[in-house]
């Protein structure tokens, strides 16, 4: 009887859900022309009166002037005034990190130990998030994601897509980057370590030198993680907001040979030469960051600087304990290109160069042919607080129409 | 003879001119937008004394041959902003010994010189309600300033007609006072307006005795700093700035208000768009906060960006907050444009920026649009107020120039960077000397 019971449920289950997809309020199918008055390619010079076209495979097929490009028969068109690359956040806890800010939506720290490189994303996101869908309406379409800057080395991150039902429909690349943090925000308290900051770099060079010694046997997920960064698989995402914890962060990479990623970096303004000469890409702390603690000497015109000196800079909507619960990488870029950067520079921040940045850019941050077909819609210039996303697309599926 | 010895008083005490130039300036050339009235192409700001001595374009207002011109061709001239709720000035309010203390007031505690201030100013905001603590019942006494450039809370006071320093009440519900640990806090909702009942009934009653007491100073009840303030508030010398998220929350503080005839403004409201007809109906105004995402707690997972568009709709007085640190007092613009956004109109939500925080304040008569014989209050910016691509480029109080985004310490503040955070320097006026050389 019971498991007759199961299979009943089971096939309710299945109608439900058949039923959702068929009535799903977003198109389905692929093959679809975008078509906007500006199209920031990201590629080159914004196209006047663009269109960007998307195959059955979700794929870009064609950009360029609509006098130039024919939409075939069959194909939907959606319109907007501006039409960019899907948005791009380069490092959020979104998902991990619910809206409602309750300990059961709280899944971005782990306090039992300050390193634990085998914390995984995806067996902690949530692909229906409510702050999920709410980025999705402002056009982000991929998510870098993951473990917060709130421990030495607090996990890893991941990259999906903003639109799905299970981590596994929106995964991207599963394990991105390992977590790591030096400064105020890694120290224990309590009498634990790390107490100081000699001591997190002292703790962070002990971990990865045994790493090095990993052979395998027997099993250990946390020295299995950190010896792949040892080998130079997966970068370590590095949060270091004051100068100090900066050179820090470039100190420790020279000496083990690692990829790293720059992270908020609040006073990256005072070193800029040392970062320059790393090579190494940043991805700055959110524009409207509150200028406090660590984070006193913050500013503006830090992504503009960077990028003056010749950085690879991304922006990112950051860590949030409180309200707003997540901020907005449209927004935060905004605010970039009041304060020095070009508007195509600062929309470059949150689609082409953040994907540089997360190693991506063979598959969005760009509206090119062979790319996902991953857009975002704006009935004026993006950045204007009372412009509205006016429809989010990803691989050629209308998943936001919202107007927000 | 009075009022001549008032007079030299008055130029004796403000020999520093604390209170602005005296020689008259007219701003030319720019847009100004008075907020009450049209804006105005190519116009003019006469401005003396600290004072709007007229509004207009060359049509209507005269220059005289003294006056200092700054022309600010291309450029948008509009009312200095109020924030009506924020926490700036490293103030604090009450402490964890009881939910109720209406006897602490934020005046003893503020840091003039603190850059939170100065951060304020370089984001336009001229007059500011700051709001002592949080998670009580009622925090305190709130403070109105004005911010000039100051070394002590004194500097930055406001006086009213009756000659008392400007300021609120704060009071809060929902979740912000209620504490799950047994102890003097409320535990619920409702026990949490018991309270606050409780306290009221009593003050009605404190001044009962005072009213039969009349001049027989033997018949006073003696003095209760509690008692006193909250009779302040029943009286309607001291507005209620009432903390309340949820919409069965802002009906309890309409409630309330309507119970002892206190005078209040709802602040942060994140449901107002399911009661904004009741919030109308009951002539309470409301000021509200631009949070660009959803929750941070369970009180505000439903707040909406549309609130400013439904509360207009519905025909309540509508202002904004920043709500320091929540957001940023450099970005305070950005809440019309954001309330723009979601479908406010743009008139209303200009005014929500000014004159409908001056009206909250009491202070409308001296603040809140240009207007004659208003104070001088006003921001000088680069382009349209709700576009992000617009600076504040200088914010004037008094008819004194208290930010200018040309002066490279004053850049450092509106953009941030190394030291934009440190206290500002002891300012002296009439002072143009080495302070520890000992002067000229």
């Amino acid at each position: 009887v019971k498991n007759e019971k199961r299979k009943t449920k089971s096939f309710i289950l299945i109608c439900l859900t058949l039923f959702t997809i068929h009535y799903s309020p977003f198109t389905v199918s692929a093959q679809i022309a975008v078509r906007g008055e500006t199209v920031w390619t990201m590629t080159g010079e914004p196209i006047a009166n663009g269109v960007v076209l998307i195959g059955a495979n979700g794929k870009i097929e064609a950009v360029g002037a609509a006098n130039q490009i024919k939409i075939p028969a069959g194909y939907k068109t959606v319109s907007a005034k501006v039409v960019t690359p899907g948005l791009i956040d380069a490092h959020s806890v979104v998902g991990l990190s619910g809206y409602l800010n309750q300990p059961h939506d709280q899944m971005q720290i782990d306090n039992s130990s300050p390193i634990q490189p085998d914390l995984r994303a995806f067996d902690a996101y949530n692909a229906e998030e409510k702050l999920v869908e709410w980025i999705r309406g402002f056009g982000v379409t991929t998510l870098h994601t993951g473990h917060a800057p709130a421990a030495l080395v607090s996990g890893q991150t991941m990259i999906v897509k903003t639109f799905g039902k299970t981590v596994d429909d929106v995964v991207m690349i599963p394990t991105a980057m390992i977590a790591v943090t030096i400064g105020d925000a890694s120290l224990a308290g309590q009498g634990r370590s790390p107490g100081t900051r000699a001591k997190e770099a002292a703790m962070l060079r002990a971990e990865l030198i045994k790493a090095g010694n990993y052979k395998g046997e027997p099993r250990d997920l946390k020295a299995e993680m950190m010896s792949k960064v040892v080998k130079r698989e997966i970068p370590l995402l590095i949060t270091a907001q004051r100068a100090q914890d900066i050179m820090t962060a470039l100190r420790i990479a020279k000496e083990f040979n690692l990829r790293i990623v720059l992270d908020g970096v609040s006073e990256a303004h005072l070193v800029i030469n040392e970062i320059k000469a790393s090579g190494f890409p940043v991805i700055i702390h959110p524009t409207m960051y509150r200028a406090g603690g660590e984070l006193e000497n913050l500013s503006m015109e830090t992504a503009s600087k960077l990028k003056q000196a010749g950085i690879l800079v991304a922006l990112q909507s950051g860590y949030e304990t409180y309200v707003p619960k997540t901020r907005i990488v449209l927004f935060e870029a905004g605010l970039a290109a009041a304060n020095g950067l070009s508007q195509r520079d600062a929309l470059a921040t949150i689609t082409i160069d953040a994907a540089k940045v997360l190693g991506i850019d063979n598959r969005v941050g760009s509206l090119a042919v062979g790319k996902d077909g991953d857009v975002a819609m704006y009935d004026g210039d993006p950045f204007e607080y009372t412009t509205h996303c006016v429809g989010t697309i990803i691989n050629g599926q209308v998943v936001s129409e919202v107007v927000r | 003879m009075k009022k001549i010895l008032a007079g030299v008083f008055g130029v004796l005490l403000f020999a520093c001119s604390i209170y602005g130039q005296e020689k008259p300036i007219a701003f030319i050339n720019a847009r100004i937008i008075p907020i009450v009235g049209q804006p105005i192409e190519q116009g003019i700001l006469l401005v003396q004394n600290g004072r709007i001595t007229a509004v207009g374009d060359a049509r209507t207002v005269r220059l005289a041959s003294n006056v200092q011109i700054i022309d600010l061709q291309g450029k948008v001239i509009m009312p200095g902003l109020v924030d009506t709720h924020s926490h700036i000035g490293e103030g604090s309010g009450a402490d964890g010994s009881s939910p109720i203390q209406p006897d602490v007031r934020l005046l003893d505690s503020l840091n003039a010189r603190a850059s939170s201030l100065q951060r304020a100013q370089s984001g336009g905001i001229t007059t500011v309600n700051v709001m002592p603590g949080s998670g009580h019942l009622n925090s305190g006494q709130t403070l109105y300033l004005k911010l000039r450039d100051g070394n002590i809370v004194d500097d930055l006071l406001i006086i009213t007609e009756d000659g008392r320093i400007a300021g609120g009440m704060k009071f809060a519900n929902g979740t912000n006072p209620i504490r799950t640990t047994p102890g003097n806090f409320p535990g619920t909702r409702a026990k949490s307006a018991a309270l606050i009942r409780e306290q009221l009934v009593k003050a009605q009653e404190y001044r009962e005795k005072i009213r039969k007491a009349g001049n027989d100073k033997s018949k006073m009840p003696p003095r209760d700093l509690v008692m006193e303030a909250f009779v302040e508030v029943l009286d309607g010398k001291r507005v209620v700035h009432f903390h309340t998220h949820r919409h069965d929350d802002i009906l309890t503080a309409i409630r309330l208000s309507k119970e002892f005839g206190f005078r209040v403004v709802l602040h942060h409201v994140s449901e107002a768009w399911k009661v904004a007809d009741e919030i109308a109906k009951a002539k309470i105004p409301a000021s509200i906060i631009m949070i660009e995402a959803p929750g941070g707690k369970l009180e505000t997972m439903e707040v909406s960006m549309t609130n400013g568009a439904a509360l207009e709709k519905a025909g309540a007085l509508t202002g904004f907050h920043t709500d320091d640190y929540i957001t940023d007092s450099r970005l305070f613009l950005r809440s019309a444009g954001l309330a723009v956004r979601n479908g406010m109109s743009r008139e209303k939500a200009l005014y929500g920026m000014t004159m409908a925080g001056a009206l909250m304040l009491d202070l409308d008569k001296r603040i809140g649009s240009l207007e004659t014989g208003k104070d001088a209050d006003f921001i000088v910016l680069s382009g349209d107020p709700l576009s992000v691509y617009t600076h504040v480029l200088e914010t004037w109080v008094d008819g004194k120039k208290v930010f200018d985004r040309s002066d490279p310490k004053d850049y450092l503040i509106a953009t941030g960077g190394f030291g934009a955070t440190t206290d500002r320097e002891v300012h002296i006026d009439c002072f143009d000397g080495d302070i520890s050389g000992g002067g000229n």
